[in-house]
């Protein structure tokens, strides 16, 4: 297998690596450069516990190839906040108790991210089927959507 | 296995068409990659075509549109035109998994991935789109309903590349629709998916119309019997009973884990009926 | 204050318990930072894969590594021959951690390697050959029990059957409850109902797959960094396995992506460590999500039958359950716990239920939260449902008046102490969804659940830090935020801010022996420990602050988190606060903890009734839930917003079970949807939010009056979904999945029933 010289950007940080051509993104996030938070769950793009923002999109980053990811621009959940000051969804999440085992919530806080970059005022139900791609087995999802609607108020208020 | 990323659609055919061995087109790679890691297919090569910059575009063509192979569910999504024009292809574009899904699923790879279930094709055999492949030999349009010829199996020879999905004008007093059955909300794959395009008179009356079913057979499949049903009439209750029994009529669906022979048949019917009731009201048509 | 004193938690007024402080795991984990079973890695580590069987049943002629251990970058490769075969009770755990003899399920593991990479080590398992017989499979319950049915195991004789049977056959075992006779109570029914159901095995579906990292040193000592429910049985069964003392293998439990009783065995943890021992380097392991499903605990699929006679004026006369459940290749299907729980709603004189224990060819069962109570309860409360439409009653008044109270004998034995079924009747009647109008084609289901709630071997350390906060050691795994309610529990007994306890989760070789985070155990049993722990640091305190002032201990009493002198008789002292009394520790006789240590009895069983509107589509038999409520009795909620995740997520995981969730196998005995694509489990938008109504009965047993809430919510949804799903179609779903094909058939063969009348 031949091996793939690759130059991206992550969380805003240009980073270099080596990676074999059937490697993922999500393999190289956690394997070569211990970007851990975001999570293997399935890798078919069926549990969205690896969601990464590829140049502004939301995509399950086990669904990329590494080799893919040359010159893009790559955030992951360890992006979120900004220094030591949590994002709005982070706080919400903790704050709603949107959250029990953990695994899926970065998948989660990437996909409510992307959400709210493009629809600042999202309906339930346009939450809902906007993170039909996370899957959660503690909550029920019930608190993740409330915890998603009051950080989309407090965003909105800016 | 090597990967190489051509910026034209000439380096692409050449790679292709150039290596021994098992090469594949890596555009959204969201069934790609899921057959890697499930050693499903094991190429040699990787051809990604996203950095192809007239794979990337959607542009206009006589009226209609020119859809590159490399675009994404989520550009189409944005694209205003391409949305008031042909919504139901949209829709079902858009129904192809998750979020992040759309923000890589392409309307080519669904189609080359020639999954009899794919939820785009339908509606893009109904909208009578074409797809223009390009190939060692040269450039040739084709309906997107031959690319297909089996589960996973399409009419492509060595070498040949699905370079864009064109989609016709839109007839005046026409509309289209995509309905599929999945038992969740989200993140099924089709049990049953109906495309109907239908165009109308003046008067109201069905003057042309194309229905089109998902994982019913080997393949997609244009069912002219249930298009005739809707010919000739006002939509009415009595066409689209007739319409539904037609599609019906036309499944030779098989028993999975995904539903039943039984199950496929009436719901294509009851789908094809459905699609046909929304497709008549963007025709501004009355129901 | 006396150290075994109960406060009545019906009129005491807490400070930080029933309030919903902010977790402490919590940034981690919305971060990145928090480390789940597969975030640890080792300098030099290799990566383990196991090779499984693609058979499901298939006697192993030979297995020929050879051409595997010459491919470059394979450090070792073990088969069964590598573990020794212990004492009989460990005997099909090992032979399900790794085949022996014969694999019995698409899934078991047969080998596994150690490379110096993934790729390596998908290839070596290509290179390795096994030799397989091919033998006949049963994957069905019912079939599995019939004479002739290929057998799995030559040695298995039906046990607690008289006489024993002479012949070996798929049925491990039979057993029964109950009191009175139930034929005799039919007979004085005005209606009896007979029906038979089934409900096919679901997953419990954790997202995070199991994961472990296993170093063994040359020396025999090794650690292993695991995600599990309970990481002293692990480093207890490893260490049987592998012929260690348990002394020598330390286990750490990470952070856990899910368990739900899934993650209350072993699979890949001794293989990782023998690999190791083998290769002399750490091995990480990481199942992949189609391994977990071929290969991890499924719970039982379930085949009933159930008979209940009733009077016109809704009390029930008798009650009859006969239940089998397949738990896979292994005896243990949860059918004891299915039968016990079958009619410990009620208050019954007449009441029988008889469960079999049977084999098959499918992955071993693992405990899927409330093990074996969700079907049965379908089975129950949907004839219980029917018999209140035929008699004309409401469905919670026929409940209500059977349902079982302080002092009823139960269906399983022991009398009830205090508990709370009528009160969370009562209050699902007062709640406005009950009463609230229904749209085209909904309809309404109720049912009732109950589980048993498990007390335990727990193990608590409670230190004392030199600034006054606290460093709290527990030993039962974070399955659902109970760091952050023992927090609050050591914090309200020592009297000090819930910031200042900060708890861990310790490892096997720091804190003494903990079971399983299991059973609805944890804010029982270890709140009760850590009451315990806290009051023992307390009495310390008190005589530290006594040994300051020169006065008895006896004369000390503990307030507001402050040391103060009794009564003015006892001497004049300003009150000294924890962190007055740590800080000069040091001083007055060394480091100052509390510990505790109990087998933890008395836990409180718990009651739920679930409200759930269905709406049902007619043409496609698809199933939307338009609304639901969970009223459960929760004794004592800790921290509410996590009573209330549990009553939502369990929930959820019914209402999956209900209406989508199944292993499908094909003819050829192999798992057809081992991946989330297929085995749909709910997504966001299926669902509606999920009410909740908080009942707090207090439970005698714990000195909060806290019962276990984590399992009771997911015994009731199968049932009510199904009422639901009749009331909005007029069809009685028997069998789950209650998939729209199924849903479907049921409308259109009534139908033309209908017509051909």
């Amino acid at each position: 297998m031949s091996t793939v010289r690759v130059s991206t950007t992550i969380n805003g940080d240009a980073v270099a690596y080596l990676c074999e051509v059937d490697e993922t993104l999500l393999d190289v996030l956690r394997d070569r450069l211990g970007l851990t938070g975001s999570k293997e769950g399935c890798s078919t793009g069926d549990c969205g516990a690896c969601s990464v923002m590829l140049d502004g999109r939301v995509v399950c980053s086990c669904l990329v190839l590494g080799a893919e990811a040359e010159g893009r621009d790559i955030r992951t959940v360890e992006g979120l906040a900004a220094g030591d000051k949590l994002h709005p969804l982070q706080e919400k999440f903790l704050e709603f108790a949107a959250l029990q085992c953990g695994v899926c919530t970065p998948g989660f806080l990437v996909a409510a991210k992307a959400l709210l970059d493009r629809n600042p005022d999202p309906s339930e139900t346009e939450i809902r089927f906007a993170l039909a791609g996370n899957l959660c087995r503690c909550t029920g999802y019930d608190k993740i959507v409330r915890a998603v609607q009051s950080a989309a108020a407090e965003l909105r208020k800016g | 296995m090597r990967y190489e990323a051509p910026t034209t659609i000439n380096a692409a055919v050449k790679l292709l068409a150039g290596k021994a061995g098992q090469a594949r087109v890596l555009a959204g790679g969201t069934d790609l990659l899921v057959q890697m890691r499930t050693d499903r297919v094991a190429p040699d090569l990787i051809v990604d075509v996203k950095r192809i910059p007239a794979m990337r575009a959607i542009a206009a063509k006589s009226g209609g549109f020119r859809i590159g192979a490399a675009v994404s569910g989520a550009e189409l999504g944005a694209n205003k035109a391409l949305r008031k024009a042909w919504p139901g292809v949209v829709e079902a574009a858009n129904l192809i998994g998750s979020t992040q899904i759309q923000s890589r699923a392409t309307l080519a790879g669904n189609l080359c991935n020639a999954s009899p279930a794919a939820d785009s094709v339908p509606a893009l055999v109904a909208a009578g789109a074409s797809a223009a492949v390009a190939g060692p030999r040269g450039k040739r349009t084709v309906p997107v309903e031959s690319i297909a010829v089996g589960p996973g199996k399409t009419s492509l020879k060595k070498g040949e590349i699905v370079e864009a999905i064109i989609l016709p004008k839109r007839a005046p007093r026409s509309g289209d629709a995509y309905l599929r059955f999945i038992p969740r909300t989200e993140m099924d794959i089709a049990v049953v998916g109906a495309g109907v395009n239908l165009t109308l008179d003046s008067k109201g009356v069905c003057t042309a119309a194309r229905v089109a079913l998902g994982a019913v057979a080997e393949r997609v499949i244009l069912v002219p019997e249930a298009a005739a049903a809707l010919v000739g009439t006002k939509v009415d209750a009595a066409a689209l009973k007739r319409l539904a029994a037609a599609a019906s009529a036309a499944c030779r669906p098989i028993d999975d884990k995904r539903g039943t022979k039984e199950f496929r048949i009436k719901v294509a019917g009851v789908l094809a009926r459905r699609a046909a009731e929304t497709a008549l009201k963007r025709a501004g048509g009355s129901k | 204050m006396p150290l075994d004193s109960n406060i009545d938690p019906a009129t005491h007024k807490f400070n930080l318990v029933g309030t919903r402080p902010l977790r402490p795991d919590g940034v981690d984990k919305v971060t990145g930072r928090a480390k789940f079973g597969a975030d640890a890695n080792a300098p030099g580590m290799l990566v383990g894969k196991i090779l499984r069987s693609p058979h499901p049943h298939a006697r192993i002629r030979s297995i020929n590594t050879a051409k595997a251990a010459k491919l470059p970058g394979v450090k070792a490769i073990v088969t069964a021959a590598d573990f020794k075969e212990g004492k009989r009770a460990l005997r099909d755990v090992l032979c399900n951690v790794m085949a022996r003899g014969k694999a019995l399920y698409d899934g078991h593991a047969v080998a596994a390697v150690a490379a110096t990479s993934a790729s390596v080590a998908r290839k070596a398992l290509k290179l390795i050959q096994v030799d397989y017989e091919i033998l006949p499979h049963v994957t069905d319950v019912d079939e599995a029990m019939k004479p002739g049915a290929p057998l799995l195991h030559d040695d298995m004789i039906t046990a607690h059957v008289d006489p024993a049977p002479k012949k070996p056959s798929n049925v491990a075992a039979r057993c029964e409850f109950g009191h009175g006779d139930p034929e005799v109570g039919f007979k004085q029914a005005d209606v009896v109902i007979e029906r038979s159901f089934r409900t096919e095995a679901t997953h419990q579906g954790y997202i995070e797959p199991h994961a472990c990292l296993a170093s063994m040193g040359m020396d025999g000592q090794g650690e292993l960094w695991v995600c599990t429910q309970g990481h002293y049985m692990v480093r207890n069964t490893c260490a049987a396995l592998l012929g260690m003392d348990v002394s020598k293998l330390r286990v750490t439990a990470s952070e856990i992506g899910g368990g739900f009783g899934g993650k209350t065995t072993v699979f890949i943890e001794p293989v990782a460590l023998a690999l190791s021992r083998k290769a002399g380097k750490p091995v990480k392991i990481v199942m992949s999500r189609e391994e977990v499903f071929r290969a991890s605990g499924p719970t039982s699929s379930s085949s009933m039958d159930v008979k209940i006679g009733v009077t016109k004026a809704g009390r029930i006369t008798g009650a009859l359950a006969e239940i089998r459940m397949q738990g896979g290749a292994f005896a243990g299907a949860p059918v004891e716990l299915g039968a016990m729980s079958a009619f410990a709603c009620y208050d019954l004189e007449h009441v029988k239920s008889v469960g079999w224990d049977v084999v098959t060819n499918r992955p071993k069962q693992a405990a899927y939260r409330a093990p074996g109570a969700p079907m049965v309860a379908f089975a129950v409360e949907s004839v219980l449902d029917e018999l209140a439409r035929k008699i004309g009653m409401d469905p919670i008044e026929l409940r209500l008046k059977n349902a079982a109270k302080e002092g009823t004998q139960s269906s399983y034995g022991p009398k009830y102490n205090r508990i709370g079924l009528r009160q969370c009747l009562e209050a699902t009647r007062n709640h406005p969804h009950y009463t609230a109008p229904l749209g085209p084609n909904e309809g309404r289901g109720v049912a009732a659940g109950f589980w048993f709630n498990f007390g335990g071997q727990t193990c608590v350390s409670l230190n004392i830090n030199i600034d006054g906060t606290v460093a709290l050691a527990v030993g039962t795994p974070d399955i659902g935020g109970s760091r952050a309610s023992m927090c609050m529990i050591a914090a309200e007994e020592l009297g000090i801010p819930y910031d200042k306890v900060r708890a861990i989760v310790a490892d096997t070789s720091s804190l003494g022996y903990n079971d399983i985070s299991e059973g609805s155990r944890v804010t029982f049993s270890t709140g009760l420990a850590t009451i315990q722990a806290a009051r023992d640091a307390i009495g310390k305190l008190c005589a530290r602050a006594a040994k300051t002032w020169g006065i008895s201990p006896e004369a000390v009493v503990w307030e507001n988190g402050h040391a103060k002198p009794s009564s003015p008789n006892a001497g004049d002292f300003a009150p000294l606060s924890l962190a007055d009394i740590a800080k000069k520790a040091g001083n007055t006789g060394g480091p100052i903890a509390g510990h505790f240590e109990v087998n933890a009895d008395g836990a409180g069983v718990s009651f739920a009734i679930h409200l759930a509107d269905a709406a049902v589509d007619p043409e496609t038999g698809r199933v939307q839930i338009k609304r639901y409520t969970v009223i459960q009795d929760a004794g004592k909620a800790v921290h509410p917003s996590y009573v209330e995740g549990q009553f939502q997520g369990g929930a959820v995981q019914g209402i999956g079970w209900a209406l989508n969730e199944e292993y499908v196998y094909g003819k050829d005995g192999r798992l057809q949807n081992a991946g989330f694509l297929d085995y749909r489990i709910p997504v966001a938008s299926d669902l509606p939010m999920i009410d909740t109504v908080i009942v707090e009965v207090p439970n005698p047993g714990h000195p909060y009056g806290v019962r276990g809430v984590g399992e009771t919510s997911i015994v009731p949804p199968l049932a009510a979904i199904a009422n639901a799903v009749s009331a909005a179609a007029d069809v009685r779903l028997t069998e789950l999945p209650m998939s729209p094909p199924r849903v479907l058939k049921a409308i259109d063969g009534k139908a033309a029933g209908k017509a051909r009348r």
